[in-house]
This record gives C-alpha cells, sequence and structure tokens, in this order.
C-alpha cells in the first residue's frame, strides 16, 4: 500500500508544533500500526531527518502506552484496542492518515505525538488505592466473600490501563471515565469500604484541578476505550462523590 | 458549598437537577396548553388560575425563570470550560463516529430553544406582565384562549415555532436520559428511562408543534 501521513511534529513541549506531510511505500497490510511507523521512521532516519517521536511499550494492548489520535479517533478506526493492535489491513491503498497526539491542556506534548500524561498518576496518587500494611499481616484476599457480579463489576472498572483514550476522544476532554474506574474497582470491594469517602473526594478534587473537562455523558469515552469501560462507572463516582459530601 | 461550587460533578448534578425541574413544567405547560385544541373554556380557566393565582405568580413563577437563567448559565460556562481543557484543537476530529449529535450539539440547540424563549417571552409573558401588573386592566376570564389564537394566525411565527420545538426535541433527547446519569442514575432501569426520554423528547416538542398548527389552520 502507499500511504500518505500528516503527523504532528512539535520539536519540544515549548515549540510551535505543525502538520508534516510524508508518504510511505510498500506498506503491508500485515504490519501493525506501530510497525508502519517505525518504518516510516526508518525512512526519515535514512533521509536525515529526525524520527516520529511517540510513546510504545508492551505494544500488546496491555500498558496502554500508545497515544495516538488517528484519523480522529483515538486508536484509529477499530474498536476495543490501543494502536499497537490497530494493523494497516483496515486501511486501502492511497489513503491519507491524519496522526495526531492525544489533547488536553493537562495532556501537554513533549514532542510530536508524545504526550505527559503523567496527570493520571497524580489522580491515582490522591487516592486510587488501598492502605493495607504489609508487614506479614496481610489478609488473604480469597478469605473474603465477595458477590460473583460485584467481583465481575470490579475487575471489569480494574481492566482500565488509564491510557487517556477518553480524555482524547471525548469533546470536553473530561477524564471521568478513567476516575470513576479507579474509584469503582474498589467501590465495589469490601476492602475499599474503609477510605472509600476520602478517595472518591480526593481523587475528583485532584481531577479537579489537573483542569481536565466536565463530563456532558456524550459517551465518546466508552467507545473509544480499548478496554471497554463502560459509563455505569462514571453514575457510580457520582453517586460516591455526592453520598461522600453528604457525610461530610 | 465553596468546594461543591468548585467541583465538576456537583456542576453537572445542578445542571440535571435544573434541566429535570425545566421538563416537569414543560410538561404541565404542554398539558394546559393541549386544552386550548379541545376546548376554549377549560384553557381559559386554567389559565385564568395560573395567571392569578398568588402562588403561581409571586413564587413558582420566579423560580422558573431562575431555572431557566441557571440553566442557561451553566450551560455556557461548562462549554467554556471545556473548550479550555482540550486547549489546542485537533486538526482531524471525528466526533460523529462515537456520539451523537444531539450529545455533541446541547449548546447549538439550547442556544436555539433560548432564542426561541426571547420570542415567546415577547409574545406571552411581556404583554401577560404589561396587562395585569403596568396597565393594570381589568381581568377578563375569558380572553385567554382569543389572544392564543391570534398569536398563531401569523404562518411566520408558527415556522418559527416549529422549527424551534424541533431543536428543543434534540436538545431533549439527550438531555433526559442525560440527566438520570449525571446524578448517578444508571441501573437496570435505564433502558426504561432511555425509552421515556426518547417518546418524552419527541412527544412533547411534537404536541406543541400540533397546537401551533392546528390554530393556525384554524383561524
Amino acid at each position: 500500500m502507499k500511504l500518505t501521513l500528516i503527523i504532528w511534529r512539535q520539536q519540544n513541549a515549548s515549540a510551535k508544533g505543525g502538520m508534516q506531510t510524508y508518504t510511505l511505500d510498500d506498506v503491508s497490510p500485515d504490519m501493525s500500526f506501530l510497525e508502519m511507523m517505525d518504518v516510516l521512521n526508518e525512512q526519515l532516519m535514512g533521509q536525515g531527518i529526525d524520527p516520529v517521536a511517540f510513546d510504545h511499550d508492551c505494544r500488546e494492548g496491555i500498558c496502554g502506552s500508545c497515544s495516538m489520535f488517528i484519523n480522529g479517533e483515538a486508536h484509529g478506526p477499530d474498536r476495543l484496542i490501543t494502536t499497537c493492535q490497530l494493523h494497516m489491513r483496515k486501511f486501502k491503498d492511497g489513503d491519507t492518515i491524519h496522526i495526531e497526539p492525544f489533547r488536553a491542556k493537562p495532556f501537554p506534548v513533549i514532542k510530536d505525538l508524545v504526550v505527559d500524561r503523567t496527570a493520571f498518576d497524580r489522580i491515582q496518587h490522591a487516592g486510587g488505592f488501598v492502605s493495607v500494611n504489609t508487614s506479614g499481616n496481610t489478609q488473604d484476599a480469597n478469605s473474603l466473600p465477595i458477590e460473583k457480579q460485584a467481583a465481575d463489576k470490579a475487575f471489569d472498572a480494574a481492566a482500565c490501563i488509564g491510557c487517556g483514550a477518553c480524555v482524547a476522544s471525548c469533546k470536553n476532554a473530561s477524564a471521568m471515565l478513567f476516575v470513576s474506574a479507579k474509584v469503582s474497582q474498589y467501590a465495589l470491594l469490601p476492602q475499599g469500604q474503609v477510605e472509600a469517602t476520602d478517595r472518591v473526594l480526593n481523587m475528583v478534587k485532584q481531577m479537579d484541578e489537573e483542569g481536565f473537562g466536565n463530563c456532558t455523558n456524550t459517551g465518546a469515552c466508552e467507545v473509544e476505550c480499548p478496554k471497554g469501560i463502560s459509563l455505569e462507572n462514571i453514575a457510580r463516582m457520582n453517586r460516591e462523590y455526592l453520598t461522600a459530601n453528604l457525610k461530610g | 458549598m465553596g468546594a461543591l461550587s468548585s467541583s465538576t460533578i456537583f456542576r453537572k448534578v445542578a445542571m440535571a437537577l435544573s434541566g429535570l425541574f425545566l421538563m416537569i413544567f414543560l410538561l404541565q405547560h404542554f398539558l394546559i396548553n393541549i386544552t386550548s385544541v379541545f376546548s376554549a373554556d377549560v384553557f381559559n380557566q386554567l389559565s385564568h388560575f395560573m395567571g392569578t393565582n398568588p402562588l403561581v405568580q409571586f413564587v413558582l413563577q420566579p423560580i422558573l425563570i431562575g431555572g431557566v437563567i441557571f440553566h442557561f448559565l451553566m450551560g455556557f460556562v461548562l462549554e467554556w470550560q471545556n473548550n479550555r481543557a482540550r486547549g489546542t484543537k485537533y486538526a482531524v476530529f471525528k466526533g460523529s463516529a462515537n456520539a451523537s449529535w444531539m450529545s455533541r450539539n446541547m449548546l447549538i440547540s439550547g442556544a436555539t430553544v433560548l432564542a426561541f424563549l426571547a420570542l415567546h417571552f415577547y409574545d406571552f409573558w411581556v404583554p401577560e406582565i404589561k396587562h395585569k401588573y403596568i396597565d393594570f386592566l381589568p381581568e377578563d376570564p375569558n380572553r385567554y384562549h382569543a389572544e392564543l389564537v391570534h398569536k398563531f394566525e401569523d404562518l411566520v411565527r408558527v415556522l418559527i415555532y416549529v422549527v424551534s420545538f424541533f431543536f428543543l426535541s434534540l436538545h431533549l433527547l439527550h438531555g433526559f436520559a442525560s440527566s438520570f446519569q449525571s446524578m448517578g442514575i444508571n441501573n437496570k432501569y435505564t433502558p426504561l428511562i432511555k425509552s421515556f426520554g426518547k417518546l418524552y423528547a419527541v412527544g412533547i416538542p411534537l404536541g406543541f408543534a400540533f397546537i401551533a398548527i392546528i390554530h393556525f389552520l384554524n383561524h
């Protein structure tokens, strides 16, 4: 396949970026999107051009590193996948592909397609954990009976890999799906109850301080989430938050 | 309260509650107006009650106007904040791939309804206030139906009303179910809420359009 790639290039965090056009021949439909980017970068280096910087790590849809916005959608034109799981067979010979970094004020561009997503880490640090004494007295998790339905829902929420596709896809750059998944995975389990009030208050406060937008329930986040995190989690977080405020 | 007012979730809940309040008012408004099609006497009686009852006039009416102003102001504030949160815009953003037009354009449908409300107030509310509280004209319990029909003799006005009701429908198609989600209600009843929401969002504006058209045709 022959492709025209229009890619956001930005030298560093403070530089002014812009879209640059490249052409790439002999792209195999069996390549993953990131392999195609590797081929492009080899071509660019051969021409003495700075390769396109992009995040990647596991390349099997687990780490959540690859953060590209491809043809107007986070992780490109497919569902329940990350960019590394996107294959070139989803495109046609002669296609033009726009590739941009995830856009949100709390996700500043570091270089080209690499964005700083440490805002998510700070939200996690604000309450996305269970304080457990690990000095040898930790209770075996299996000794606590948990209703199957709650366990399944907690596991579904815990599947969130924190990739940021929800923020990138949301027209408001809202992080509610991510934060609600992290709140829900503990809210549904007995281990999370002790710190439930502080958790939701602190995590939502941090989310707001980072400057993410307001959720307007468009549902774009749920559609674009590579792990299928449900909007049900946002409703649960809203309930948890309102209850926590009533408790004072 | 300070912490609550600065929270995204609280703002959304406030938006949802004001929206639900306005939807209840809309239903009540429709139920009274639809009687104008079937019985001028019933419509006059109901309108006279609403227009002269002190509780409605001096308590419910200011609350309603406050609710409308709050809902619209909050809508614009949320839109402004959301635009700021994006920062640099995407060169290509395919919103239609993952969200409905209605959910992505609540500001457009809402602003259209707001513009319509200005006309609607000019048509009915301003003359009513002038009649009662400025000119202090004697109350005629039988004037309401004739005044309503008179307004809908103008084809242009009827067309503007019908187009506005279409945008109101688009607004409600997202707003109804969305308000429940914002308040944390997403459970086994959600499919029922969504179905009822669609029925309400189409039925009520369609009913209002029917009232305007039928009076135009009958004049």
